[in-house]
């Protein structure tokens, strides 16, 4: 069982960083929403305002690794430009996916889409991770700011959502591989 | 005047929301500049050059590099203005929103490509 370094690297940005943002979200919509809704609720503990705040810092954190990652890392990898007369184009993404009409789309489409909204998410969080750390329980008498910051969290859910759907995808129909295989397990002839 | 008004009226001058008005309305323009950057470095030859600014990553790193710094420098920039007082929370929003909303359209290729 072997994965090459640009197969790690792929699996580190998309299932490493990239989900863990996604579940990550639905925690942090769900408190925000729970807590912070109304001025009478009950008493927030300073604890509990800590670990919000940690963790919105660590979501920015999460979605700032992950596309800087994918725009420097794998990005390269994928529009490589093969040499001239290269036959076998499994090493070159983009130009494997162009070579067909029946895969084209996943890079004028998906790919042309996926690297720019992604930028979205870390802008988004990033302001969200703010505000709540400047305001924190006064979010309360702040339902105006409240509500942006929720709205851009959902728009950061749905923009790394767009992002990881045609990532994987594009994963299926052109994986990024090369470089260093390393074994995990070695296995049996049988 | 409700008992959630009367007691958020002080606390909200104490803490004004311009600052948190400042941040929002920022996203939501860099968010917008990202999209003009990358239509932009699609249709003008020059600019697409323009923005290589790291050759193995393309125009890609020059356009989101330029968001980065005009959604920055219009944070700090709102954020000296607003930071001290109350502003129109609502109003901000909205237009945030707008900007958010068009830039998720315009990063769209089909729709990008209609430009």
């Amino acid at each position: 069982m072997e994965i090459t370094v640009r197969g790690l690297w792929t699996m580190i940005h998309g299932m490493g960083f990239g989900a863990l943002y996604l579940m990550a979200c639905s925690g942090a919509l769900v408190e925000l929403y729970r807590r912070y809704r109304s001025p009478l609720g009950p008493e927030i503990k300073i604890e509990d305002e800590k670990f919000m705040r940690i963790y919105l810092t660590a979501m920015a954190v999460l979605a700032w690794l992950t596309v800087l990652t994918g725009a420097y890392i794998i990005y390269p990898w994928y529009r490589a430009v093969p040499p001239p007369g290269t036959v076998n184009l499994a090493s070159f993404p983009q130009r494997l996916l162009m070579a067909s009409p029946s895969t084209s789309a996943w890079h004028s489409i998906g790919m042309e889409w996926k690297e720019h909204v992604a930028w979205l998410v870390p802008i988004s969080i990033t302001m969200a991770a703010a505000v709540f750390s400047q305001y924190r329980r006064s979010l309360r008498i702040h339902p105006e700011l409240r509500a942006a910051v929720l709205g851009f969290v959902w728009i950061s859910l749905l923009a790394a959502g767009i992002a990881g759907f045609f990532g994987a995808m594009l994963n299926k129909n052109a994986p990024v591989k090369g470089g260093p295989a390393i074994t995990i397990v070695q296995g049996e002839l049988k | 005047m409700n008992v959630q008004t009367a007691a958020s009226a002080p606390q909200a001058k104490l803490n004004p929301n311009g600052a948190g008005a400042a941040a929002v309305l920022a996203a939501g323009i860099g968010s917008l500049a990202l999209a003009v950057f990358a239509i932009a470095g699609d249709k003008a030859a020059t600019f697409k050059t323009l923005m290589n600014f790291y050759k193995p990553t393309g125009p890609l790193s020059g356009v989101t590099t330029c968001a980065i710094i005009v959604w920055l420098a219009m944070w700090g920039m709102l954020h000296w203005r607003w930071s001290q007082r109350n502003v129109e929370v609502g109003r901000v929003t909205t237009a945030a929103f707008t900007l958010l909303f068009l830039s998720l359209l315009l990063t769209f290729p089909p729709i990008a490509d209609l430009l």
